[in-house]
């Protein structure tokens, strides 16, 4: 996958709870401005996955580096000020917040620690930076609306915002078209399209849907009772026996 | 018409103390889940503080106001950097080392100046009454009224306007996610706690002057109708404390009058019981 060094590579990745292995032995490389997709059935340790990488759990095995730097001991805030951005399985915003304060806070926590704590400067500035976003993701004319009135698609855009805003180099996306109505799906797809192929960000994502990723992934990794069943082009994975067995066979 | 008049003063002037309390009380629960059952306490050593500075230190009243805000407000984040940070991960220990803090302190202020009332001199200026709509009001009643609504509005535009005010907002409603994002949410819990405890030792030097007098135990008593206005304004929420104090210091004047003495308590007791029946999240709509 061109020449560069891995943006993120783990190293028999694992992650236990009390004995019970969660996520096993995941060792894996991702290029600069890659799309890898991750499928596998209910429970088969995907957003577990998610969780070591972003640093929501900390791993119990193996070694994570992001850029070559060793990041297995860092906990979320340096892990994100490090370029490493996530949004989540589930809608996790701040209802009571408008849409633009939402980016806002975004921007703020993107500018580093430093100007987040800066006190007594007005929140009125980032003004520019929370516009342009604001703009890309088609929320501009819910600015001052309370995220809670936005539709599952919007709060998807909104969540979206919120990590762009950041412009963070690698971006774990978990499930984003999850509760999004079908008429609102082409554009979320529009969205993530353009922030992978035109500003080339890296991106991991883990989504059912295999017709949107059919278009989007460059790889596809297949996750199975914790472990990396397989990682390869979409083609290949399709035609794996391996994963005809153990996967499509058994979760379709 | 000139009682009437008269109870709806003493009332907001109760409902101002109860919000200088309460507001922070409910920011510092909001933000960090921590029931601070010290707060009382603060409130305590700010009205000691005033009135040492008062008396023995003799300055003069404003002076001694400014004094009680300031040493309450270090004994707040002092509280917050020694006993509550170490304990996050610990929420019931951290729960009982604030209501341990909140008996010592009264008890070590009973010990070095005894259990009695001690008087709050009263600055000539504010001891006096005005005509208000045929009824005579003392004139404490407003200072106090402004105080709270000084700290209210302020509040707000800290909230509304500063960037902490958003990472603490936000933090309010969730605070994993604001992790999440990158931001050390910690790092806004001891100004939060400073706010509160700088908004309830303002309330215990200006309590002196409304009750004539200070006492070891007034912070606590103060508290317990604090937590009914945190709970009835809704977690976090300062307009909601705001509401819910003049609702219940009006109420708890009007009964106390009207009915027989003491039923003043026992109606706020229901009113929050009614409150919390029709809406369970308090006024305004917050996890309660």
């Amino acid at each position: 996958m061109g020449g560069s060094a891995p943006v993120l590579r783990l190293d028999g990745l694992g992650w236990s709870v009390r004995g019970v292995p969660i996520v096993q032995d995941v060792s894996f490389e991702v290029a600069e401005g890659e799309f890898v997709a991750f499928i596998g059935p209910n429970g088969a340790g995907k957003t577990s996955l998610f969780n070591l990488v972003s640093g929501i759990h900390p791993a119990t095995q193996g070694a994570l580096y992001l850029d070559g730097a060793d990041i297995t001991a860092l906990p979320v805030p340096a892990r994100a000020r490090r370029g490493l951005g996530r949004t989540f399985q589930t809608s996790s915003l701040w209802p009571g917040l408008t849409v633009a304060e939402h980016v806002r806070l975004a921007a703020q926590a993107a500018a580093g620690p430093g100007a987040s704590y800066r006190i007594w400067r007005r929140a009125g500035g980032y003004r520019q930076q929370v516009e342009q976003t604001l703009e890309r993701t088609g929320l501009a004319d819910r600015a001052d609306d309370p995220a809670g009135s936005l539709s599952h698609g919007g709060k998807r855009k909104l969540e979206l915002a919120v990590l762009l805003v950041g412009d963070p180099r690698l971006i774990l996306l978990d499930e984003p078209m999850a509760g999004v109505s079908a008429e609102e799906v082409p554009a979320l797809v529009e969205l993530i399209r353009s922030v992978h192929q035109e500003q080339g960000r890296t991106v991991l994502m883990v989504e059912h849907h295999m017709d949107v990723l059919l278009g989007l992934a460059d790889r596809l990794a297949v996750m199975h009772h914790g472990t990396l069943l397989a990682l390869d082009t979409p083609d290949a994975v399709m035609a794996d026996a391996t994963v005809q067995g153990a996967y499509l066979g058994e979760a379709l | 018409m000139s009682t009437v008049v008269l109870l709806a003063c003493t009332g907001l002037g109760l409902g101002a103390l109860y919000f200088l309390v309460a507001s922070g009380l409910s920011l510092i629960f909001g933000l960090m889940d921590v029931l601070n059952f010290a707060h009382g306490a603060l409130l305590s050593v700010g009205a000691y503080a005033a009135w040492w500075a008062a008396t023995d230190g003799g300055t003069g009243f404003w002076l001694a106001v400014v004094f009680g805000t300031v040493v309450g407000t270090a004994a707040s984040v002092l509280l917050e950097l020694a006993l509550i940070r170490p304990l996050y991960v610990r929420p019931r220990d951290q729960i009982l080392a604030t209501v341990g803090v909140g008996l010592a302190l009264p008890a070590l202020l009973m010990g070095v100046w005894g259990s009695d009332a001690r008087p709050f001199p009263q600055p000539a200026a504010l001891s006096g009454t005005v005509g208000l709509l045929g009824a005579t009001v003392p004139v404490n009643r407003f200072v106090l009224m402004a105080a709270a609504l000084a700290v209210l509005v302020a509040l707000r535009l800290f909230l509304a306007r500063t960037r902490y005010g958003l990472i603490v907002r936000a933090g309010v409603e969730d605070r994993a996610m604001v992790t999440a994002l990158g931001i050390d949410v910690r790092r806004a819990f001891t100004l939060v706690f400073a706010i509160g405890g700088a908004a309830a030792s303002l309330g215990g030097a200006l309590a002196g002057l409304y009750f004539g007098s200070v006492n070891p135990s007034q912070g606590t008593g103060l508290l317990i109708f604090a937590f009914v206005v945190v709970v009835m304004g809704g977690m976090g929420s300062v307009t909601g404390a705001a509401v819910a104090s003049v609702g219940v210091g009006l109420v708890q004047q009007f009964a106390n009058y009207y009915t027989a003495a003491g039923l003043g308590d026992l109606s706020v007791v229901v009113l929050l019981a009614v409150l919390l029946l029709v809406k369970p999240r308090g006024l305004t709509g917050r996890l309660a």
